[in-house]
């Protein structure tokens, strides 16, 4: 039988049924070249960068703030990685037991612990700044909803001796204090990032693009001599406990190269651990505080006189009765010693001969001896809060302004002012510009007085250590030592307080080639009946830290080492207040 | 057959070099993280030899001391090289 050829089943398919296939797919095909175009032209961007964020990563480099080191590369400060630990409070889940391990790695009580997660919300630091290690064993915990972030943290081995001169970070590692905060642009690191892309267990593969180069801080070479600035910090902390001063400031200076060799400063604190700081311990007196000098101000004056010719150290003068009055003031030596030459007025620093020998000088020959050396203007070091003090304009001084500023009154100036200024005498002549980094080639220095003058009056210092002098106890065996005291009434409320000074020594060793500048502030050494004259609490604190530092520095000396007889205590001159 | 194979090339080349590449980046971490731990001994170093404490132990457990003056005797480099 053929059934094909049957008429009963020939095909009669309808036209359109045909048609209507071809059009379905047709337009199958349309929909699926829609969405290609769609997804790959349209869309492209948007899925690409979907694409890649399933694989590449991009990556922060963190860089390192750059140490401080001393002159000879002894670290002072120091940069070390350490974890934060912190807490989404809502997201964290934890057994009993892993509560009292993270109580016990992280030190805190647990029931503090409780508290610090109940108060807050979103976010919370469960502490701060700890070691590696311990973050290490925290995160082996495997608490979910706890968290650790990296964070530099920065260590002064020195501590508290030389804590006012570096000063000290924050948190986020950014200069706060001192040479810190001075050198910020320099120590601070720029962190960089990078985009590479990581494989299914999350190590990185390829490196694809730099994005930023970290950059390292740069190290930072002090001027400070370490050993120096120890033996300064240890022998002052002696005399301020041994004078029950309220502060002190001690400035070592080079005289060769106006490097500074120590600068400390009591009170102070240890920076390592900041949880009770006082302004007081903050502060960097010696370079933002000033103080009237006193007699330390008299060699300028008499240095003016010897410039412009009216005096030689021989001439005498007449300081007879020990008082001498000006309009309605009257100035006042604490001895009688009769007819002086100008030597003598500064080996026992008698007020009246100063005053008299600035009498017969024009105020502006003053003024610029003042301001040559640098008082009234900061120092600019580049240190923050540099003090300038105060020098008043010339045309305004009045005759007995004149007088008391020729030995150091109605004047102010830093202790690092004072120290700098006596470079003129101790380098021939030349002011010194200060630097608180190490310098390797001795800078230029400023002539202010000729080298004839600064000889004169190193001479004169020397006397005024002799035992005849104000200041027998600043002597150094071995040494010539050149100097002077100073011992001030420290000015309260626009007054002079009776009974609160402030005593200081600034000289200069080995006198025949001076190689180191020491200026030594006490604040209101207070342990009794004059117990408070430079020469009595600030002197042996030169002496000693002078000895010490040219030994430490090799200088040779320059004298016959002979035991120094010092005066019976209590008989020595004092100097005039 | 030509292009298949150089495929496969690439995708072998490509593999070995990230697997170098991960290779220099454990290394690199590992060189980082001795950074780090210099700088930790640097700083253990300095906190040992920190002065006060040399000094404390020098004077207090060896009782050792600054010679004074009356015991030093300075040699003057010209003398000490006539000398020779």
């Amino acid at each position: 039988m053929n059934y094909a050829a049957s008429p009963v089943l020939a095909l009669h398919l309808p036209l359109w049924r045909s048609r209507m296939l071809l059009v379905l797919i047709a337009s199958g095909f349309l929909v699926l070249a829609g969405r290609a175009v769609y997804l790959q032209g349209l869309n492209n961007d948007f899925l690409q960068q979907k694409g890649q964020s399933r694989y590449s990563r991009v990556l922060d480099i963190s860089a390192n703030r750059g140490k401080i080191t001393d002159r000879h590369g002894e670290a002072l400060a120091i940069s070390t990685p350490v974890k934060s630990v912190w807490a989404i409070p809502e997201e964290l889940q934890y057994s009993t037991q892993q509560r009292t391990n993270l109580a016990a790695l992280l030190e805190i009580p647990p029931r503090e612990l409780d508290k610090r997660l109940n108060d807050a919300s979103g976010f919370v630091y469960l502490k701060r700044q700890i070691p590696p290690e311990v973050a290490q064993r925290v995160s082996e915990l495997r608490i979910s909803g706890l968290f650790q972030n990296r964070e530099y943290r920065r260590y002064y081995p020195g501590g508290e001796v030389m804590a006012q001169v570096l000063g000290f970070t924050g948190a986020d590692d950014a200069g706060q204090e001192g040479i810190e905060l001075a050198y910020q642009s320099t120590l601070a690191g720029k962190s960089g990032s990078r985009r590479v892309i990581k494989d299914r267990l999350g190590q990185i593969v390829e490196d694809t693009e730099s994005i930023r180069e970290a950059q390292n801080g740069q190290d930072l070479a002090l001027a400070l001599d370490s050993r120096v600035q120890n033996l300064a910090f240890s022998q002052l902390k002696l005399a301020v406990d041994k004078a029950k001063a309220k502060a002190g400031a001690i400035v070592v200076l080079d005289a060769k190269t106006g490097e500074v060799l120590a600068l400390a400063n009591l009170p102070t604190y240890n920076p390592n651990n900041r949880s009770r700081l006082s302004g007081a311990q903050l502060r960097n007196r010696a370079i933002t505080d000033t103080f009237e000098p006193g007699s330390t101000l008299k060699p300028f004056t008499v240095a003016v006189a010897i410039e412009q010719g009216k005096v030689t150290p021989g001439s005498v003068i007449g300081t007879a009765s020990g008082s001498f009055s000006i309009g309605r003031a009257t100035i006042h030596d604490a001895h009688h010693f009769g007819n002086m030459t100008v030597a003598q007025v500064i080996q026992r620093s008698s007020n009246v001969g100063a005053a008299k020998i600035a009498l017969g000088l024009p105020a502006e020959a003053m003024w610029n001896m003042f301001d040559q050396v640098g008082f009234g203007s900061a120092p600019r070091l580049g240190f923050p809060g540099e003090a300038g003090g105060r020098l008043r304009a010339y045309e305004r001084w009045r005759p007995i302004e004149q007088a008391t500023m020729a030995y150091g009154h109605g004047i102010s100036v830093s202790l690092l002012q004072l120290a700098r200024a006596y470079t003129i005498f101790a380098h021939d002549g030349e002011l010194m510009p200060l630097s608180l980094l190490r310098v390797d080639a001795p800078p230029a220095g400023k002539r202010v007085i000729s080298v004839a003058t600064a000889r004169k009056l190193r001479d004169m210092l020397e006397m005024a250590v002799q035992p005849d002098g104000t200041a027998p106890r600043a002597r150094v065996m071995g040494y010539r030592v050149a100097g002077k005291t100073g011992t001030a009434h420290k000015e309260e409320n626009g007054t002079y307080a009776q009974h609160k000074y402030v005593s200081s020594f600034v000289g200069l060793a080995p006198a025949s080639d001076p190689r180191l500048v020491i200026a030594v502030m006490l604040d209101e050494p207070s342990a009794g009946q004059g117990q408070y004259y430079g020469g009595v609490v600030a002197a042996p604190v030169f002496s000693a830290v002078m000895g010490g530092a040219l030994r430490m520095l090799g200088v040779p000396p320059d004298t016959p080492l002979k035991p120094l007889e010092l005066p019976p205590e209590g008989s020595e001159i004092k100097e005039s207040v | 057959m030509l292009l298949t194979a150089c495929a496969l090339g690439l995708v072998t080349s490509q593999h070995k070099a990230r697997k170098l590449f991960s290779a220099l980046e454990r290394e690199q971490e590992h060189a980082k993280q001795l950074d780090v731990e210099w700088g930790q001994l640097q700083l253990e170093q300095s906190t040992w030899a920190m002065h006060a404490r040399v000094e404390k132990i020098a004077r207090s457990r060896l009782h050792m001391r600054v010679p004074d003056a009356q015991h030093t005797q300075v040699v003057v480099r010209a003398a000490a090289e006539a000398a020779r």
